[in-house]
């Protein structure tokens, strides 16, 4: 991976002093990861080019960092990434600071700098590299790579040979790279830990304050572990496999998980029931709530997810009793409940498998209620952020109509002997209807 | 001399007082396994053989290892004195919990011997007084034994003159071997049995009905009731039985005609007043004894056929007990009634996993259907269904239409119960698991279930058509070959190492694996699997589905036109099949993944030309750099390599499949026959699709031929292919999977795609060379033993789910995923 620094400050050569490496000579560092050179492309007195060139080494990589980086081909070598930007700091580090012991002023001043990074991984794309750098007084070009030239059909890949321009000062240009040059690329090759903090309020010094990308940067500098900045109990429904991805942008005084946990415990409350099972409990935010309030003896969640169920462990504490199960078998151990919830977990099977879902929960399992939300897909329309046609979470396999949910709750209740009660979650709009669909059944026979 | 005649599976009670020579006997009679002596247990809870106050304990364990071992089907003998009623109720209770017969054997040695024995014994502490209470003890008991529930009671006064003798359990007919006629629930239809019988090849004689093959006839019970002519379909029967051509379970509707013709009170219902009647006016011979010979379940063909009137669960096969009997006539009952007022009956079938058939009747049925190695042959014949009968070992249906309804159903006769979702149970396949195959027993760890769950569940099909998923497999051992890592040479070696004598080289073509289950037409498909509209599956390695419903079926009715058109459904006799392909091109289903790779090229091509720019200025400026332009202008030709490497595989060509296996299809597994078998099928497959079918390039040679396979490989490669697979040529089963059943031989070039642009230089290739492989092949082992006992199960109509789930299982073993 490669980045070149230019400056047409005369004489071009004192970048050379900036940087404290002769412009005649091939400097090579032996770095954790790989081997690391700066050479002088050009060096005259109208222009001087530094070239950092990263020879990452892959077997190194893979023993590196605690993940296996390298089990499969992947474009580390070849792309900037946080690799660079440890080896910019690392190789720059007395320019980064701003110090220069030959020439002090002329690392305090603003100086005519042209940097290019040929293949970056903009996550976010040219767009983005524009966003973060010209409100640091950068003029940014960039050019996309395309995916293959044998297929032109492929488009652009995410690679863009990014060049900045501007008049800025030595040291904050290479904090600029630094920062943002993992930012940009969004994967970060070492495990980032609460440390993490301190460099980038220390490289962001003076500038990243004010930035109008602050939080975004921030966060994907620090690998999207909102935990690092706020609370751990928050980070989990981000994390969480069920996770709603669209329907966080919408602007409601309550978010819609809240106010669809809010609904699914005030029907279960109706029912008087003592004893309940969360199927696809996720990472636990509902079981929370249920074992909160006091009102049953008994709370089980249960999901096929091993992932999840370990974040909900760490969340509940013991307090709720957690079993992986899937609903496509019969599993003794979810019946003898009072009622049972399928929060936002219907439309993450594949419709072919519901009958077995139904068998499983309604035939076997049989409590006395069970609780279903799913999206309503009519309401869709007003998610501004969801192209028409597509559906709230990747996972989704289907997303309903009233009309459709109506139906298939009407054909289970009969099947299975329930009755079953309709309604919305969140704000009800006249036409659409409510985002969330909410179904109450109840077994035949129950008081 | 006296004879002690024991069933072969009993728990056996000594009941003796001390020293009255039960060890003695004990040991002189039966294996030391087989012996529970109290003193042991005492012995192994208290370290003192003689610790009384040890007793409880030690009679807990005792009891448990006897309930195990009656589980296991394994004869029991218990040591103690048992001369109080509580004692040997406990032993009762213990043989009724795993249907075995409870039998007595009292050592009623004189009390002056065993006072004289005691005294000689130095750890024996106890008084005269004792033995006088143990023999008061034993006296009361001897009367009460029969009561108390053992079948057989034994009184010894000489135990040292004594020879014991087993007997079989009468419903232990496993010497015989067939082939046998199963006939379903005939209820009086004697015309109609008659002509069945006749369509089977019997034929009726002087000498009564006889099948000129020397068949068996064996009867499901409820020969009687409702229908026209109970007595001449009894007589009929009675015949058969006694010239011994036929067997006869007792039915239901049997027992409840004998329980009247004895006399005791029953309800004269469901059609036994037409049967009294008929009786009346035409009376039958020995008809009582007959009735109450009947058994309510046999063991046949070695234990792998059982036959019992309402079907039998596994735990409940060849053993002698009031709920096995009842089980056997009347089914598992739920307790509950359905909106008929009959008693719902618990599917029993659904959770049946024994490798014995079951054949059974009792509820009637529209058609017979297989679950899970069990059938229900009760086709409602009385109502004006049919008269089916099954021919074993052929597994054929035959059956005659009745003449009439003679008899009006309560209910609608009922679909098979497997159409209520066929769910497995989640026992059966989470949890740490020991899978024993034909092929060896495979373990598969309780956090690899767990992933697989989540895999299985979340996206793979219906587990009723998931009948098998393709095991790993493991590359040839890596090359010396100069410049290679995997060579044609190591491969073949490694064939000639496990004893093969002749291998097939097949081209490996780059796409996706892909399973292929066709049914000849919806009907099939719901009958054989699920009948949820669709006529087959489309799956990948993992079990998901490689389209949507309309795709899949657009395809599977051209692989159902080629299949028709090739003739191959007749000529395997077979209403489906499952094939076993690469689903080409790669791009079709790995587009992700191929423009994963190409990003990799594009972040090459952008950044390493400007570092070779940037290092040629720097050149010219006289720096020393020419080692560095040396390493990134080779890293920008393996860039290129590596990009010119997955482009032959991206095409916008519509998918076409490249059979090379047949599975399995009616009733068999194909995994025995030959890879030329396979490749003929697939070959003619191609030749009537040639759009839809690719054909697989070949060559069958002797381990030895390195030269020309080498050449092959080499030609195959330098086109743009992937690589070949060398396989024993005798087929899949080949080393009765103990044999690897095929290893992979890449490419030089595809390999770049895996190892990275630069794999080939010197360095990297030393190291990857040293790749570790042991894992890979053991896994692969591991999934292919439980891939043929798969094919196997679905072929018997076995369940098999369990198995398939362990192959997605065992590919939760974490192993290098470039191997």
């Amino acid at each position: 991976m490669l980045l070149t620094l230019t400056t047409t400050h005369r004489p071009a050569t004192d970048l050379g002093y900036l940087l404290v490496k002769h412009p005649d000579r091939v400097h090579r560092f032996d770095l954790p990861y790989g081997t690391a050179t700066v050479v002088f492309p050009e060096a005259t007195e109208r222009r001087c080019t530094a070239a950092l060139l990263l020879e990452a080494d892959p077997r190194r990589l893979e023993n590196n960092a605690g993940e296996q980086l390298n089990r499969y081909v992947n474009d580390r070598p070849f792309a900037a990434s946080s690799l660079l930007s440890a080896a910019l700091n690392r190789v720059f580090r007395t320019a980064a600071r701003g110090e220069s012991r030959d020439r002090p002023e002329l690392a305090a001043a603003p100086i005519p700098l042209e940097v290019r990074v040929p293949a970056l991984r903009c996550k976010g794309g040219i767009d983005l590299a524009q966003r973060l750098f010209a409100p640091l007084g950068w003029e940014v070009r960039g050019v996309a790579v395309p995916l293959d030239p044998a297929f032109p059909a492929w488009g652009d890949s995410r690679y863009v040979d990014l060049t900045l321009s501007g008049t800025v000062r030595l040291a904050d240009a290479l904090n600029h790279l630094y920062v943002l040059i993992p930012v940009l690329d969004d994967a970060k090759h070492y495990w980032v830990a609460p440390d993490e903090i301190d460099k980038l309020l220390d490289k962001g010094e003076g500038w990243l304050g004010a930035h109008p990308e602050r939080s975004l940067i921030t966060k994907r500098f620090l690998a999207h572990q909102g935990a690092l900045a706020k609370q751990a109990e928050s980070r989990f429904d981000e994390l969480a496999p069920d996770a709603v991805v669209v329907e966080d942008l919408d602007n409601e005084s309550k978010p819609l998980n809240v106010l669809r946990r809010e609904a699914v415990l005030e029907a279960l409350a109706s029912t008087g029931a003592k004893s309940v099972l969360d199927l696809g409990c996720g990472a636990g935010a509902l079981l929370s709530d249920l074992v909160r309030g006091r009102r049953y003896t008994r709370v089980v969640g249960a999901d096929v997810s091993v992932r999840a169920l370990e974040l909900a462990s760490r969340r509940l504490r013991g307090r709720a009793e957690l079993i992986q199960t899937a609903l496509t078998y019969v599993d003794d151990r979810l019946a003898g409940f009072d009622a049972a919830v399928l929060m936002e977990v219907i439309e993450h099977v594949d419709e072919p498998r519901l009958p077995a879902l139904c068998e499983a929960v309604f035939g076997h399992a049989a409590p006395a209620f069970v609780v279903v939300t799913t999206p309503n897909a009519e309401y869709n329309v007003r998610y501004e952020s969801l192209a028409a046609g597509t559906m709230r979470h990747r996972d989704h396999r289907f997303e309903w109509t009233r009309a459709e949910f109506a139906a298939w709750a009407n054909e289970v209740a009969s099947a299975y002997g329930y009755t079953v009660d309709l309604r919305g979650v969140g704000d009800n709009d006249p036409q659409l209807g409510a985002p969330t669909q909410l179904a109450l059944f109840k077994r035949s026979g129950v008081n | 001399m006296s004879i002690v005649d024991l069933p072969e599976l009993s728990l056996v009670v000594l009941v003796g007082i001390s020293g009255s020579g039960k060890s003695t006997f004990a040991r002189k009679h039966f294996r030391p396994t087989q012996v529970l002596s109290s003193d042991a247990f005492r012995a192994m809870v208290a370290d003192d053989e003689n610790e009384q106050s040890a007793s409880g304990d030690a009679f807990e364990v005792l009891h448990h290892v006897a309930g195990k071992r009656l589980r296991a089907g394994r004869l029991t003998v218990v040591d103690a004195t048992n001369v109080q009623a509580h004692a040997r109720a406990d032993l009762v209770r213990v043989a009724r919990e795993h249907d075995v017969l409870p039998v007595a054997i009292v050592l009623n040695t004189p009390e002056a011997v065993c006072w004289e024995r005691t005294q000689a014994r130095p750890d024996r502490e106890f008084g005269r007084e004792v033995l006088r209470r143990q023999g008061r003890d034993l006296r009361r008991s001897i009367g009460q034994l029969q009561r108390e529930g053992f079948r057989r009671v034994h009184v010894l006064t000489d135990p040292s003159d004594v020879e014991v003798r087993f007997d079989k359990l009468f419903n232990d007919r496993r010497e015989l071997s067939g082939p046998f006629d199963i006939i379903g629930d005939v209820h009086g239809c004697r015309a109609e049995l008659e002509l069945l019988l006749g369509k089977l090849g019997w034929e009726s004689t002087v000498d009564g009905w006889a099948h000129p093959a020397g068949r068996t006839a064996v009867f499901v019970g409820d020969l009687v009731d409702r229908g026209p002519d109970s007595p001449g379909v009894l007589r009929l029967v009675m015949d058969m039985v006694a010239r011994g051509r036929a067997l006869c379970v007792s039915g239901n509707h049997e027992a409840k005609l004998l329980k009247h013709l004895q006399g005791r009170k029953v309800r004269v219902s469901h059609g036994l007043g037409e049967t009294l009647a008929q009786l009346e006016t035409s009376p039958v011979e020995g008809l009582v004894s007959f009735l109450d010979g009947l058994i309510s379940h046999y063991v046949l063909d070695g234990g792998r056929l059982v036959v019992a009137h309402a079907g039998l669960k596994e735990e409940y096969h060849g053993r002698a007990s009031g709920r096995v009997r009842a089980f056997a006539m009347y089914g598992d009952t739920t307790g509950e009634t359905d909106e008929y007022g009959l008693p719902v009956r618990y599917p029993w079938a659904n959770d049946y996993r024994g490798r014995a058939m079951v054949v059974y009747g009792h509820t009637p049925v529209l058609i017979p259907e297989w679950v899970n190695n069990t059938i229900c042959l009760d086709t409602g014949a009385v109502f004006g269904g049919r008269l089916t009968a099954m021919r074993y070992p052929e597994k054929e249906l035959v059956f005659v239409e009745a003449e009439r309804q003679y008899y009006e159903p309560v209910r609608p006769l009922q679909a098979p119960s497997i159409a209520s979702g066929g769910l497995s149970k989640l026992s059966e396949v989470t949890g740490r698991r020991h899978i024993t195959t034909d092929y060896g027993t495979v373990t598969v760890p309780a956090e690899h279930a767990a992933a697989a769950l989540e895999v299985m569940s979340r996206y793979a099909v219906d587990p009723r058509w998931l009948l098998w998923l393709p095991p790993t497999m493991a590359p040839a051992p890596s090359s010396s070959v100069d410049g290679y890592l995997e060579h044609p040479i190591e491969a073949l070696a490694d064939m000639r190492k496990a004893g093969v004598e002749r291998v097939v080289c097949e081209e490996k073509h780059m796409g996706s694996r892909a399973v292929v289950v066709v049914c000849r037409s919806q009907e099939i498909a719901a009958q054989r699997f699920a009948d949820d509209g669709s006529t087959g599956v489309i799956y990948t390695r993992t079990g998901r589905s490689f389209f949507d419903s309309a795709k899949t079926e657009a395809l599977l009715a051209r692989v159902r036109a080629a299949i028709d058109a090739a003739g191959v459904w007749d000529e395997l006799d077979t209403d489906w099949l499952m094939l076993d392909c690469e689903l080409l091109p790669w791009s079709a289903k790995a587009h992700t993944l191929i423009q994963g790779f190409a990003a990799v090229g594009a972040a090459g091509r952008a950044a390493l030309p400007v570092a070779l720019s940037v290092l040629d200025q720097a050149a010219a400026r006289g720096l020393e750099v020419g080692e560095l332009r040396g390493r990134v202008e080779s890293a920008l030709d393996g860039v290129h390599a590596y990009s010119a490497a997955y482009r032959p595989y991206v095409s916008e060509a519509e998918v076409t499949l490249a059979p090379f296996a047949v599975l399995a299809g009616k009733g068999v597994s194909y995994a025995a026959r030959d890879h030329g078998w396979h490749l003929a099928i697939a070959d003619r497959l191609v030749e009537a699709d040639p759009s839809l079918f690719t054909p697989t390039r070949r060559l069958v040679v002797t381990p030895d031929a390195e030269a020309s396979v080498t050449d092959w490989w080499l030609e195959l490669t330098a086109a743009g292919g992937e690589g070949m697979v060398v396989k024993p040529y005798d087929g899949l089963a080949f080393g009765g999977g103990r044999v690897q059943p095929g290893v992979k031989c890449r490419g030089r070039e595809y390999l770049r795609i895996i190892y990275g642009p630069s794999y080939t230089e010197p360095d990297q290739l030393a190291q990857l060379r040293q790749r570790r492989l042991g894992r890979k092949r053991s896994l692969a082992l591991r999934e292919h033993a439980l891939g043929l006992a798969a094919l196997d199960a679905v072929a018997a109509g076995r369940a098999f789910h369990e198995l398939v789930f362990g192959i997605l299982a065992c590919e939760s073993e974490p192993v290098d995923p470039r191997l």
